[in-house]
């Protein structure tokens, strides 16, 4: 298990720095393609509602948009927070508030 | 070129309100690392060399449910791509900055730290101490990041389940989402890849998240507007 651990955090250690910083390694003289330019516009947006989308419309791996789904409601909240304020900490807080509010109302 | 200070300090302060959503995000990660199983050293270790929340959280309830090591990594790549993105626009600002400081600007690309650089210096690319700012926040950024996560790995399994504070993965990751829904074709990306992980969700290892990825980078560039 821990020798397992060990390989796994290399990994992760090293995809995530080739990722970061292959660009910004290559010789100034070298053109990015556009092509590869526009697709990877579109990966912060995907990736990162990818992460969370389970998280509020699953529940117990079953698809759940009902409203007794208590994460999928606080998760409306959090995003009309995050549209109207645009702050990390607020929309984690009324998140989280209305997270414990829906579980009291349900 | 001398090391402009002032400008430093201004990317010190820029990141300060930042600062609060890192700490609860930071110290989140902490307690999910510990929580999956993860030796607290061993975590630690990981938020220094992996320096990335969201692939951190991903790979602790991945490695709680024993996937194989590759299939970790795998999944740290794809949610990690978006640093790719990040550091190819950043070559506009640091192409021709020596090779051991754009060995550093890659290390500490983060999703707010590039934020605050496009906000700062996207429509003036030319003027100078875009190193200073961008190592000014960043280095703020990874500091707070760093203590947050040791905080969070010291409390450990001390916070109560009933508190719910794994909902806060979530709700970070929606905050850094919601600001890039600027355009249709941004929006549309979103909506693609949400749609596509829910549906493929029963997908084994993941790979959910690399559908989702693939279907959300070809619903936003075919939703580009079609000039040029």
């Amino acid at each position: 298990m821990t020798s397992g651990l060990w390989i796994t955090l290399a990994g992760m250690a090293l995809v995530t720095y080739l990722a970061r910083s292959s660009f910004l390694l290559l010789p100034p003289g070298v053109q990015t393609p556009a092509l590869l330019r526009r697709a990877l516009r579109y990966v912060p947006a995907a990736v990162l509602t990818a992460i969370w989308a389970p998280e509020l419309a699953l529940q117990s791996e079953v698809l759940s948009l009902s409203p007794h789904n208590e994460r999928l409601l606080a998760g409306a909240v959090a995003i009309a927070v995050a549209w109207r304020y645009r702050l990390t900490f607020a929309t984690i807080v009324s998140g989280l508030l209305a997270l414990h509010f829906f579980d009291w109302l349900l | 070129m001398s090391f402009q200070r002032p400008i430093f300090a201004e990317g010190v302060r820029a990141s300060l309100p930042v600062l609060l959503g890192v700490v609860p995000f930071g110290v989140i990660t902490g307690v999910a690392m510990v929580a999956s199983g993860i030796p607290p050293l061993l975590a630690i270790l990981m938020s220094l060399l992996v320096f990335a929340g969201a692939s951190m959280v991903a790979s602790a309830q991945l490695l709680a449910s024993n996937t194989p090591v590759l299939l970790v990594v795998l999944t740290t790549l794809i949610i990690n791509l978006r640093f790719m993105m990040y550091s190819a626009s950043l070559r506009l600002h640091f192409a021709h900055a020596p090779l051991r400081w754009r060995l550093l600007l890659g290390y500490l690309t983060a999703d707010n730290v590039y934020g605050l650089m496009l906000q700062r210096f996207s429509d003036r690319p030319d003027e100078p101490g875009r190193l200073e700012y961008f190592l000014g926040a960043g280095i703020s950024i990874w500091l707070v990041w760093q203590i947050a996560v040791l905080g969070g790995v010291l409390i450990g399994a001390g916070v109560p389940a009933s508190w719910r504070l794994e909902f806060a993965a979530p709700l970070a990751f929606i905050a850094m989402t919601v600001p890039l829904l600027r355009d249709r074709a941004m929006t549309g990306a979103a909506l693609a890849a949400g749609i596509t992980v829910i549906a493929a969700h029963a997908l084994p290892l993941k790979l959910s998240v690399l559908a989702a990825a693939a279907v959300g980078i070809g619903a936003g560039m075919l939703l580009e507007p079609k000039t040029r």
